[in-house]
């Protein structure tokens, strides 16, 4: 009797178990998001990777978003105007932007935020995205207060930002992760705890319930967010997965409903295997080799162009990243609306025309078989990177080229490049940090930091400064930087080999994963069938 | 014996001040640091960030400040992690680690002992032959093929067990790692265990036992096994030490959050807090096994004692 009892309840509450799940009116609707890296930080201003941007842009809105597309959007600014000179932006802030503790967010929480970014005790990696304001690089370095940086609270639905200069990529900067705002109340009263679950006050579509350290980030949906109504998915996870192989396999089982790369070395199989999950397109990004422009014998245009030519970008592509990266002939990569990127002259032509030109070049400033040219290419430890580079080394044997390579962890590439110190071509790498080819050309420029190949030409200078004073003028100016980009593709101040794509696998049963040249995914535009 | 284990941990503390100034000075020597990275940071936002992290201070005065932070417990931040202390992160890692790596031992001490036996007392016949095949294929086979092995058979084509993940530490979730991790100690552990039986049956006190015409069970559970069990206890020791403080291969390919990945993810980052915490918590794990190792040897083998 005991035991038939214990068994009739047993099935019964099987039955009412099984049916709670089954009823998908009342069943949670959950994201399970792959990643391929854990976020170092929930605080927008302490942000340094793009892992971060996909957690933040759930947490947080800015003052302007992007869609599902990646296309600017209305964010807590519902509206805003541009003063005639184009340095002065008033935004007016939406009345239902409200914060997950149900405060509203107003003017002055973008005025804190702002001057917290740029307050060097911030220690913020990404505060020059807001440099354009005024004074934000001096508060930043120091020379001057926070208090000075030009953001003003007209009223509490009006903000005030004066620019240094024209910017006219300034909106699309607003929608980095670093332009966030954050709650002043809530970092006066609990200070560095202020980012942990469950007491992170943010104003996005979710809100952060759970961060275990490389197991999961959990976000619960924010009833207070002002189109709460309009958010299909009920609970995010962020589901880091540093291993590729694994991750496919978490997909395959369902554990993970989109993940953010793929083992390319197994991208022919993927395809096979997977179809139109896989997606792979272009993504705004720029795979290139800084080549010394100021020591011998690189300071010779003529001898980069060379080695620039004799490279096969298309062996490199297909052969090396398994057409998980495009052939590269610009430092822009396409993708930007309204640009058109400056090519190399030799993209036309065939490769075996390009070979046959670079060894003229060679023969003529003396280099052959008795005296060849010695190069070094210096990479950061990867194995996409090491295969890249004996490929170029082999390319280039027939011409008379010798390489030589070597290989140091990240830290030490990097840390290398930036004290400038000795080398002849080393691998380098841009990621768009906003949709204007300003991102990628600002990196040449004499001063930029990131200028690796120490690139200093006083005709690409004037033509970027030109393209800056025409700021008012979006048509001219992308013309003008379609120019500057031209002198330092035929100059070859560096070496473009490849073009970033993004790939992703994506479950059918997600809608609103919408493929774009920035990668960005809001789950707030995203819905589960 | 309260006086030997007075005198072994204070002996510990030399020991760790060693490691840690040795650990807190190489890494640093290592070019690059924490705030280089592919996007390069401009002068001005690099010194902030060393300046917030107290890294624009002479660097016998960061080791001071270091030192005196530690004998207060406190690791200090994370450079990675900025949301983390590296306290934070090593209690919430070793919440994984601890009772996977625990799991793991046991079973490989179950497991690989009564194997052991098993051969030893069939030896150089097919059982024997059976053990030892395993142990070899079980310590050749690296990690991180047996790995995704695992999670191909039992997560995608039999569906027994979640390919990844931890799941808050479910039993389920744990059963591949722990498979990982235990086979190639379960491999170790048969080998000795094999040998130390065949020469433990071959003593004095086993003979005498035999004569004196006492069941098979008990001269090889209560007598031999004593004896031959002390290699054992002295390979376990390190063994726990390694397993209780994660791998990185088992926790990058199952998706485990242990502390294991830490001890490369910081070196390769600079991320020089965490680089310290990892060498404290090694080093103490190491210490504190040992201990235990010298502990239980008083225990199992009537022969020794700490006076």
């Amino acid at each position: 009797m005991h035991k038939f009892l214990r068994a009739t309840m047993l099935a019964t509450s099987l039955v009412v178990a099984g049916g709670a799940f089954m009823t998908p009116a009342i069943a949670e609707v959950i994201y399970n998001r792959g990643s391929a890296a854990e976020p170092e930080t929930v605080d927008p201003h302490k942000t340094s990777t793009v892992y971060e941007a996909h957690v933040l842009r759930d947490l947080f809105e800015g003052l302007v978003m992007q869609d599902a597309k990646a296309e600017l959007i209305p964010g807590v600014a519902e509206s805003w105007t541009v003063s005639d000179d184009g340095k002065t932006y008033t935004f007016k802030l939406r009345e239902n932007a409200t914060w997950s503790d149900g405060s509203p967010v107003t003017a002055e929480d973008f005025v804190y935020s702002f001057r917290r970014l740029e307050d060097p005790a911030t220690g913020a990696e990404y505060a020059s995205m807001l440099y354009p304001i005024a004074n934000a690089e001096e508060v930043n370095s120091g020379k001057a207060k926070p208090e000075d940086l030009g953001v003003k609270a007209v009223d509490a639905r009006t903000l005030e930002v004066t620019l240094k200069a024209p910017t006219p990529y300034f909106l699309e900067m607003l929608t980095h992760q670093a332009a966030y705002p954050v709650n002043k109340a809530a970092i006066d009263s609990m200070g560095a705890d202020w980012i942990k679950p469950g007491k992170l006050v943010s104003n996005g579509a979710f809100t952060l319930a759970e961060w275990v350290p490389n197991d999961h980030i959990k976000m619960v949906k924010n009833p207070k967010f002002h189109d709460a109504a309009n958010v299909k998915i009920d609970v995010v996870n962020f589901i880091p997965t540093e291993d590729r192989s694994s991750a496919m396999k978490r997909f395959e089982a369902g554990e993970l409903d989109s993940y953010d790369d793929l083992p390319t070395e197994q991208l022919t199989d993927l395809k096979a295997k997977f179809g139109d999950q896989i997606r792979v397109a272009p993504y705004l990004g720029t795979y290139y080799y800084a080549i010394k422009t100021d020591k011998a014998p690189w300071d010779n245009v003529e001898l980069r162009n060379a080695v620039s030519m004799a490279i096969d970008r298309d062996f490199l592509a297909e052969k090396v990243w398994n057409n998980s990266m495009f052939p590269g002939y610009s430092m822009v990569p396409p993708g930007i609306q309204g640009y058109t990127s400056a090519a190399a002259t030799f993209a036309d032509k065939s490769q075996i025309d390009r070979e046959d030109e670079a060894k003229k070049i060679l023969e003529k400033l003396g280099y052959g078989p008795d005296k060849p040219l010695k190069m070094e290419i210096r990479y950061n430890t990867s194995e996409n990177h090491k295969n890249t580079a004996v490929a170029i080394q082999e390319q280039l044997k027939p011409l008379g080229i010798e390489i030589s390579l070597l290989n140091t962890d990240t830290k030490t590439h990097y840390a290398h490049l930036e004290q400038k110190g000795d080398y002849d071509v080393a691998r380098a790498g841009w990621i768009a940090d906003y949709q204007d080819p300003e991102t990628f050309l600002g990196i040449s420029v004499k001063a930029s930091g990131n200028n690796y190949s120490s690139y200093n030409s006083p005709k690409f200078e004037e033509a970027m400064a030109k393209a800056a004073a025409a700021g008012g003028n979006p048509e001219e100016r992308f013309k003008l930087l379609g120019e500057a980009e031209r002198i330092l593709v035929d100059e070859v101040g560096n070496i473009p080999l490849l073009h970033y794509s993004f790939h992703n696998i994506v479950s059918p049963k997600l809608v609103g994963f919408e493929d774009n040249v920035m990668d960005v995914h809001p789950s707030r535009f995203i819905s589960k069938s | 014996m309260f006086f030997y284990l007075l005198r072994r941990l204070l002996t510990a503390i030399p020991t760790m001040f060693v490691i840690v100034t040795i650990a807190f000075f190489l890494i640093r020597v290592a070019p690059g640091g924490p705030f280089n990275q592919e996007r390069g940071l401009s002068p001005e936002i690099k010194a902030n960030l060393e300046a917030q992290f107290g890294l624009n201070d002479p660097l016998w005065l960061q080791y001071w400040n270091y030192l005196k932070n530690l004998l207060h417990g406190d690791f200090g931040p994370s450079y990675n992690l900025p949301d983390f202390t590296v306290a934070e992160l090593f209690s919430e890692g070793l919440k994984v680690s601890i009772p996977l790596g625990l799991s793991a031992l046991i079973v490989a001490l179950l497991l690989g002992g009564t194997l052991g036996i098993i051969a030893a007392l069939n030896q150089n016949k097919s059982g024997d032959y059976a053990v030892i095949a395993v142990a070899t294929a079980g310590s050749t086979i690296p990690t991180f093929v047996i790995a995704p092995i695992i999670q191909l058979l039992f997560g995608l084509t039999w569906k027994l067990l979640p390919v990844g993940g931890w799941g808050g530490g479910a039993f389920i979730n744990m059963v591949g790692p722990v498979l990982t991790l235990a086979l190639p100690q379960m491999a170790i552990v048969a080998r000795l265990m094999r040998g130390s039986m065949i020469e433990s049956l071959r003593s004095h006190h086993i003979r005498t036992a035999r004569a004196m015409g006492l069941s098979d069970w008990s001269v090889v559970v209560k007598h031999a096994l004593r004896g031959a069990v002390l290699p054992i206890v002295s390979y376990a020791g390190p063994a726990a030490a390694a397993l209780l403080t994660g791998s990185i291969v088992v926790e990058t390919i199952f998706a485990i959050p242990g502390v294991g990945r830490y001890f490369v993810q910081a070196a390769l980052n600079r991320d020089y807090t965490l680089v310290m915490g990892t060498v404290v918590v090694i080093a103490l794990f190491t210490i504190v096994f040992n201990l235990i190792v010298d502990i239980m040897y008083a225990v199992v083998d009537p022969r020794v004692r700490y006076d």
